[in-house]
């Protein structure tokens, strides 16, 4: 579908660096060297604008546009027509583009000290953004001498209320799980394998990793357990709730076929549901039965995607044994999704954190889990307003891609991403330096953590828990009173 | 927060009954041992008993085992009930005090049959009357909940795990034919009384384990015809629904199952054909009760006891015989707990229901 | 041997004693019983719960009569051999080792199941096995006998639905009910039946002490995956 328009201008010193840099083939050279336009193939990276040494290179949206009609955009007759001439279900990438869908945190203002109390300077006072998630016991323990016993189980310590979401091996290169994995390490957070297994030159992370089981059981051993720091159930994910996953044989190569354990070339489903959940007592069965093979050492997350009722399924999961839940919301992203279900399936983040915290709260197990939550978090604002609503900690993914390269071009699915980071194909995974994409994501999770903490010192708050659930450093704009209800805030000037 | 009944709680859980065909009475202590083999299948929120021919002194009379919040519940339930009923008997129903289970309603039971002239007037069978009148208290009383009301049964059930309910409402004490035990799982807490299971209308029960997906197609078919679900439960709609296929509608219980647990059409596309014309017309004549989604259910009733499973069989459910009982349960060990060499032990298919029904000569 | 009882001793020993030979009785229910077990030999006896020999890495359990359901879940190495029959989701995605099951499994027997390399994770079903047997198959090889059922179906609706890879062995001439159209059937010829279903059979047997040859009397249809009709083809990229 031809969507985007490459143009260049006189500038352009013919050195064919585009053409080398484009892995959709929308830039080819003809005999003479000169360059040829494939306007259909463009996806709009943004790649060779990057790489242009002149700045020659414009990709702009195609002036020729379909007649303008009230109901029927661009967008559904093209895909109309797509599906006419394939019978194919229209598959996507990255999060959510549902039309009229707020953003929640756009709507939401924070508070800062005036007079009543004082404000702190982050740079010259503590300031403490270190969170502990885990389960913790309905009260203390004493021993024979009358000392407190220590009855916590084991709980992962974060220097920051961010980790990185779970993206597997399969739907990202090997470079991006090692960037990602070595700087959740320099940060003392925490990377997420996904579902397609663990690489074994990653095993030295082990203390900063945490490794997912999904429905497809790829690469899950008793070693792959045991090489973490937390082990994630998933259920769902934010992008497609309720839906499976499907990696293309094409993307089975070499090192990943050997982490998922499947063999080369042949596609690696995973079902829809775990054919070991159909109930929540299923539920609690498996988190248990992770627990007995890792003996009680390791917390057990369980993510899922935030549907209509998320509340009772979060206090169903508080309940499962499980450790730390993980929700992820309406636009959370995918390496491939249905788009209709991408589009369509699921609830904001921003409102399913509230009801979550909320919901747990009235049933006083709140403090009896942690919650993490992703799907959409763009700045460290959004994180600290998460955390206001009622979270523990935030993962990023969509954020962490971008660091590394990533235009939002929602391709991913081609499997050419030509940043290097959603594709198996060498020449294009070569792009990403492991060692300067980990110093990137570095870089920026440690940008956000001072902005936090500059939001934090501003409202007079020094410590992150202070600001878990902390509702009155919120106030909404442009919102109607029942989503302010769910959000439990009130409105700005209130 | 809103509670059950105001919104809809998704629960898993555990089931277990045990049926003798030949009419003799046992003690509940057996389907207390039963189904506390599977204490991890529920987490401490609702537990529950259904007994069939524990009340053979009034197996004439409606038994309404009632819940009241206060003692003007009470008072004003049972105004309402002696201006439409003649009460042979009523008492508080005995239980064991124990520290498992907490905030007790006060419990009565009653034992009742419409006065004539009432019930004549009604234009309604006795059992319509009698269903009506506790819907009424259900719907118009404020802290008062009939838990069940059906002749020589009755259902007992409250917020704890189902062998502390069992302890607490002296369970052992009581000998039926026919026992269902239901261990809950539901995602919310505090739990509710009313809202534990088994649910009861007049003599039928059901306990049942999974979530379906077809829960609000069901619900807002089944309130087409005049009944109401107030707890928003999976149990409460599969309920009415039996009721309305079988007393309204006249199906048999294995038809019902067959609108319950409808076959896929591939599959009864290669059943013989008296099967497939069957099948196929109670498909379409019925679709808005096809429950879709996990569930095992027992349903007792007044000399008899269905299991059934959803048509994929997203639920476990084992079934077994030993002479002339029969057990039923989530897992083989809460059958193997009270009867440990079964004559045959099985796995009922997805969508096929296992009826079983008192012998004849059988005196109950 | 030590011999334990579960009622008494608790499920803990069962890691205490995991080198060496050991049998637990009395089980009525428990769970996770052999879960994750890299070693050792554990017979059971009773009627254990949910979940037994999940994740079961090298180990070797035996269970004297039935097993619930979910048993050998993620199963990576080692062998569960079950005297009885099976409950539902036997040997969920399981990767790699060999689960034998003497009587009848329940639904989803085998669902996911995996092979990789020298890993190849092989279910043998002596009596039938309800619907859904070998859905999602990825790899492997499971092989339903019917013994007892001669003439009878031995498989139940949706046989290896949505399965692309391993095969799943049947010992009947009859078809699996509602074959799906992305799957092929075939009869098995000597040479195959020689080569692979023979070992794996005749180790089966030998732990039941019952005759090989009767596991291997009549014919054999294989089904597999159509490779002509992948599920890349159901997606338009947008």
């Amino acid at each position: 579908m031809r969507r985007y328009r490459i143009r260049k201008d006189e500038s352009c010193v013919s050195c064919l660096r585009c053409v080398r840099e484009c892995s959709f083939g929308a830039i080819t050279a003809g005999d003479d060297k000169s360059l040829v336009f494939h306007h259909e193939k463009c996806t709009d990276c943004q790649r060779c604008v990057s790489f242009c040494p002149a700045g020659a290179i414009y990709i702009t949206e195609d002036e020729n546009r379909f007649r303008r009609n009230a109901v029927f955009s661009e967008d559904d007759i093209k895909e109309i027509r797509l599906q006419a001439e394939t019978g194919g279900v229209l598959l996507s990438s990255m999060g959510a583009s549902g039309r009229n869908v707020p953003i929640y945190f756009d709507k939401m203002l924070l508070n800062a000290s005036q007079v009543t109390n004082p404000s702190i300077d982050p740079l010259r006072e503590p300031m403490e953004t270190a969170v502990f998630l885990g389960q913790r016991p309905e009260g203390i323990e004493r021993n024979q001498m009358g000392d407190i016993e220590d009855n916590l189980p084991p709980h992962l310590e974060l220097k920051t209320p961010i980790m990185f979401s779970a993206m597997s091996y399969g739907a990202i290169s090997l470079n991006v799980h090692k960037a990602l994995a070595s700087a959740a390490e320099k940060l003392g957070i925490y990377w997420n394998t996904g579902e397609g297994g663990l690489h074994e030159s990653l095993y030295p992370y082990k203390e900063h990793t945490i490794v997912q089981v999904a429905s497809g059981r790829f690469g899950v051993h008793e070693t792959y357990l045991n090489t973490a720091a937390a082990i994630e159930i998933k259920i769902g994910q934010g992008a497609k709730p309720g839906i499976g996953g499907h990696l293309t044989g094409k993307k089975i190569i070499g090192d990943v076929s050997k982490t998922r354990m499947v063999p080369e070339g042949l596609d690696a489903i995973s079902p829809a549901p775990h054919h070991d959940i159909y109930s929540i007592e299923d539920l609690a069965q498996l988190v248990m039965s992770i627990k007995e093979a890792t003996h009680y050492e390791k917390p057990v997350i369980v993510k899922v995607a935030a549907v209509h009722n998320i509340a009772p399924i979060a206090s169903g999961i508080a309940r499962s044994g499980a450790d730390i839940i993980s929700i992820d919301g309406y636009r959370g992203g995918t390496g491939a999704a249905p788009k209709r279900i991408r589009d369509n399936v699921g609830i904001p983040i921003e409102l399913a954190i509230a009801s979550v915290d909320q919901r747990l709260r009235e049933e006083r197990i709140r403090d009896r889990v942690s919650v993490i939550v992703s799907g959409g978090i763009r700045n460290s604002s959004d994180a600290v307003k998460a955390i206001a609503l009622g979270a523990d900690a935030v993962s990023i993914g969509t954020a962490a891609l971008c660091a590394l390269g990533c235009h939002i071009c929602a391709s991913c699915h081609t499997g050419r991403c030509a940043w290097g980071l959603a594709t198996q194909i060498p020449e294009l995974t070569k792009r990403l330096d492991p060692e300067k994409g980990a110093e990137l994501l570095v870089n920026l999770v440690n940008a956000w953590t001072r902005e936090i903490k500059e939001i934090m010192g501003g409202m007079g708050i020094n410590s992150i828990e202070a600001l878990r659930g902390n509702r009155m450093a919120l106030r909404g704009v442009d919102l109607n009173e029942k989503e302010l209800e769910i959000l439990g805030i009130r409105y700005a000037g209130e | 927060m809103k509670r059950e009944g105001e919104v809809r709680i998704s629960s898993g859980c555990a089931i277990s009954g045990i049926f003798c065909k030949d009419g003799k009475r046992i003690s509940g202590e057996a389907i207390r041992k039963s189904i506390a083999v599977m204490h991890n299948r529920s987490n401490g929120l609702g537990g529950g008993f259904a007994a069939y021919g524990i009340y053979p002194q009034y197996k004439e009379y409606f038994a309404l085992h009632i819940f009241y919040d206060s003692q003007l519940a009470r008072e004003e339930t049972e105004r309402f009930l002696d201006k439409r009923f003649d009460i042979i008997n009523l008492s508080k129903i005995p239980v064991r005090q124990t520290p498992k289970i907490a905030d007790a309603p006060l419990i009565w039971r009653y034992f009742v049959l419409p006065l004539p002239h009432m019930l004549q007037d009604s234009q309604l069978d006795e059992d319509e009357y009698t269903s009506r009148a506790t819907i009424m208290i259900n719907d118009s009383i404020t802290g008062a909940y009939v838990v069940s009301c059906g002749k020589d049964m009755g259902v007992f059930k409250a917020v704890g795990y189902p062998e502390d309910v069992a302890d607490f409402y002296r369970i052992e004490e009581y000998e039926g034919y026919s026992w269902t035990a239901h261990g809950r799982y539901p995602t919310n807490t505090p739990g509710w009384w009313a809202g534990s299971h088994p649910f009861s209308l007049l003599d039928l029960t059901v306990v049942h384990n999974g979530e379906i997906s077809s829960y609000d197609a069901n619900r807002r078919a089944v309130e087409m015809y005049g009944y109401s679900c107030n707890l928003l439960t999976d149990t409460e709609v599969i309920t009415y629904i039996l009721d309305y296929l079988t007393r309204k509608q006249r199906l048999t219980l294995k038809e019902s199952s067959e609108v319950i647990a409808a076959p896929f059409w591939s599959t009864i596309a290669i059943k013989d054909e008296e099967d497939r014309k069957r099948l196929s017309y109670l498909r379409k004549m019925y679709s808005s009760f096809l429950v879709t989604g996990p569930f095992s259910i027992l349903v007792g009733f007044r000399g008899g006891m269905m299991a059934l499973n959803d048509r994929l069989k997203l639920r476990s459910l084992v079934a077994a015989e030993k002479g002339s009982t029969v057990y039923f349960s989530s897992e083989e060990a809460a059958i193997r707990v009270i009867e440990e060499n079964p004559d045959r032990i099985w796995a009922p298919q997805g969508g096929d229901a296992v009826i079983v029904t008192l012998e004849k000569g059988a005196d109950v | 041997m030590n011999i334990f009882d579960i009622r008494k001793d608790g499920r803990d020993v069962i890691r205490r004693f995991d080198s060496n030979e050991i049998t637990i009785t009395g089980c009525l229910g428990e769970r996770y019983i052999g879960c994750g077990m890299k070693k050792g030999v554990l017979h059971v006896k009773g009627t254990p719960g949910n979940a037994l020999a999940a994740y079961l890495d090298g180990g070797t359990v035996y269970v004297d009569g039935n097993v619930q359901d979910a048993a050998a879940d993620t199963m990576n190495a080692g062998l569960l051999a079950v005297n009885g029959s099976a409950g539902d989701a036997l040997a969920y995605g399981m990767r790699g080792g060999r689960v034998y099951v003497l009587g009848d499994a329940g639904y989803r027997a085998g669902v996911h199941m995996k092979a990789y390399e020298d890993k190849k994770s092989i279910l043998v079903i002596g009596g039938r096995a309800g619907s859904f047997l070998g859905e999602y198959l990825a790899g492997g090889i499971i092989i339903v006998l019917g013994l007892g059922y001669e003439d009878k179906r031995i498989t139940g609706y949706f046989c290896g639905n949505g399965m692309y890879a391993g095969t799943i062995y049947l010992r009947t001439d009859k078809e699996p009910l509602n074959l799906s159209d992305k799957l092929i059937k075939r009869t098995v010829g000597d040479d195959e039946r020689e080569r692979i279903i023979r070992p794996i059979v005749t180790d089966f047997a030998s732990r039941f002490s019952i005759p090989p040859e009767r596991c291997l009397e009549g014919g054999f249809i294989a089904i597999e995956a159509d490779k002509s009709k992948s599920y890349s083809q159901l997606y338009a990229a947008v």
